[in-house]
């Protein structure tokens, strides 16, 4: 059966064979960061010895338990879900808008999200106890998601007239957006105590340094989803490259596919932003990349995007903890000084796309 | 049977159509022409689920507004214009798109890409760019995606539809023969074909029967021989047309008047 399907020579254009291949060599590639970020670390604890004795029955030292379970591993897990939530949130936004260059980090979706998260962190401490024990440490990733949300809706209204997304308009909305976004931020900074402020801080530049179990169990269910629904998109992503219209000719229930496509762009940008803070570029560098290797069909484009971005991510974290250990970069600095270029690169390459 | 009844539509605050009455059978190729900004674009984009209507479509005794886009998709397959793609996707990968619903559970549904390419005469493209072809060669590429959507003219017992809108504006006169008799083969194997046409040589050459309109209404309708009168032409384009038979094939002809 195996050997069948490889004999059978795919037809002229068909890329799926090459999709897949890269699909295989994408999840050893994650694999093989994974387990290098488990060993990789200032504490100096080794994953493999403490690996063999745990298998033999040997008890860990605190430090080696700690250092392990409670630093390296929700910090890999933390990577691997914002890494994937920001790819995949950069491909199908790109397919919604049938843009190369649409990205939430671009095109305001992330500062919405990031007002979201800074009000919940700053007017959160105002909620009555009862009400701030319901939401518990769901209340800043929840909160992100619906600014998420709302940026991309006011997006999609301003730019897009009848089917067709305006490239220009969508970079100057988002510009505007994330300008009116960072003006309200700023007011949030201006009115936070002291432990608020260090809090914002951190989190605004982006890291993955504050990851822990209790993040991960609040952001981990609305990345899940996300990633789980943006298979569901995938024939209708590819159907509307060929434009709205002709989406629905296909078959497509364009404005429900629109709406899911909505709501996991805000729900994975959103769940990504409020963990890790503003980790921009990967989210259109990936899919660019892939495009480039394996074609635009997004059957493969979102689960390769999951797999690249969490390793790139991943790799970027590992610049980021061993390029001045024992201190550590703000992730968001390395994804950006790697990431910008990218972005410029696409622009120089596809002029004609900014005219449209 | 394509029905549309008293179709009224309106685009911002004018009014495009003004119940326009429409039939189409299948089996036939049904041209709708007129000129340009007669409402012949629209009442395809109405008949096609694009635009919101007042009136009644019947496709086959199913109202059109009761049928779901899946169900739709199945049953008709529409040519735009023209197509613009926003990514970089193959001839195949894009004639793959068509492969929805029934035609992607038919035997060898794998192999229709490659034969739909064969027979609008692009074979050996499949690996080529669309975006890198020409506008006459692109416009090729959505017809044989078009006719993977609905491959078999006849499912079930039930006729499959071609909406074509303008499907030979941008081709040389080689491609466009072959397409219109891509379409009129449709039709022959029972499908339903209805097209809007600015080439009336063409039109008389390969519909059966024809909608002439004008202003947004229907100026007259039936088989080509009636409509194609040089009164009724001359009064629907505004200029003087005159109507010839020629002697060999006994169809009809149209020559435009140089001198008005």
């Amino acid at each position: 059966m195996l050997a069948e399907s490889i004999r059978v020579q795919p037809a002229a254009g068909d890329r799926s064979v090459r999709a897949r291949q890269v699909l295989v060599l994408l999840s050893l590639m994650l694999g093989a960061v994974s387990i290098a970020s488990m060993t990789v670390g200032a504490s100096g604890v080794a994953l493999f010895p403490a690996l063999g004795r745990a298998l033999s029955g040997e008890a860990l030292a605190l430090q080696e338990r700690v250092v392990l379970l409670d630093i390296r591993l929700p910090r890999l897990l933390t990577g691997i879900l914002v890494g994937a939530a920001l790819a995949v949130s950069g491909a199908v936004m790109q397919g919604l808008f049938r843009n190369p260059l649409a990205d939430p980090g671009i095109v305001g979706v992330g500062a919405g999200a990031g007002l979201g998260a800074v009000l919940a962190i700053v007017l959160g401490a105002m909620l009555p106890a009862s009400l701030a024990a319901i939401t518990g440490p769901h209340l800043v990733p929840i909160a992100a998601f619906l600014g998420g949300w709302g940026s991309t809706l006011v997006l999609y209204r301003v730019s897009t007239r009848q089917g067709r997304t305006s490239v220009a308009t969508m970079l100057l909305a988002g510009i505007a957006m994330g300008a009116l976004a960072g003006a309200l931020t700023g007011l949030m900074v201006y009115i936070a105590d002291d432990q608020q402020l260090r809090d914002l801080t951190f989190w605004g530049l982006g890291s993955l340094a504050g990851a822990s179990w209790t993040k991960i169990a609040a952001s981990a269910p609305i990345i899940l989803l996300a990633l789980i629904a943006a298979p569901a998109l995938a024939r209708a992503l590819n159907a509307f490259t060929l434009g709205e219209a002709a989406a629905a000719h296909l078959g497509i229930p364009v404005q429900r596919m629109k709406n899911i496509a909505i709501l996991t762009v805000a729900g994975a940008t959103g769940a990504a932003v409020a963990i890790s803070g503003g980790i921009g570029f990967i989210g259109i560098v990936v899919p660019h990349l892939l495009r480039l290797a394996m074609g635009p069909d997004h059957r493969y484009l979102l689960p390769a995007a999951a797999l690249l971005g969490a390793t790139l991510l991943l790799g970027a974290d590992m610049i980021a903890r061993v390029i001045v250990a024992p201190a550590e970069l703000p992730i968001g600095i390395v994804t950006a000084v790697l990431g910008a270029p990218v972005f410029l690169w696409i622009l120089l390459k596809r002029r004609g796309l900014v005219d449209m | 049977m394509l029905d549309a009844h008293n179709i009224t539509v309106e685009l911002g605050r004018k009014r495009i159509l003004h119940g326009v009455d429409f039939t189409a059978r299948p089996g036939e190729l049904t041209a709708i022409v007129g000129h340009n900004g007669s409402g012949k674009t629209t009442l395809l984009r109405a008949m096609t689920g694009e635009i919101p209507y007042r009136g009644r479509i019947m496709l086959d005794g199913d109202d059109l507004r009761a049928l779901p886009p899946a169900l739709l998709a199945e049953r008709r397959a529409v040519l735009a214009q023209a197509t613009t793609l926003a990514f970089p996707f193959t001839v195949h990968e894009v004639v793959r798109l068509g492969l929805t619903g029934q035609s992607a559970l038919l035997p060898g549904a794998e192999t229709l890409p490659e034969r739909a390419l064969h027979r609008v005469g692009l074979e050996g493209f499949g690996g080529r760019f669309v975006q890198e072809l020409s506008g006459g060669e692109q416009q090729r590429v959505h017809l044989a995606r078009v006719l993977v959507q609905v491959w078999q003219p006849v499912t079930d017992g039930q006729a499959r539809w071609l909406f074509l809108d303008e499907p030979v504006a941008s081709l040389d006169i080689g491609h466009q023969l072959q397409v219109m008799r891509l379409a009129a083969d449709f039709a022959r194997a029972g499908g339903g074909v209805i097209a809007v046409m600015h080439d009336l040589n063409l039109t008389a050459m390969f519909a059966q029967s024809v909608t002439l309109m004008m202003g947004g209404q229907v100026l007259a309708a039936g088989p080509v021989s009636q409509v194609f009168t040089s009164a009724t032409l001359s009064a629907a384009y505004d200029c003087d047309l005159k109507v010839s038979t020629p002697p060999p094939g006994g169809g009809v002809f149209l020559l435009p008047q140089a001198v008005a």
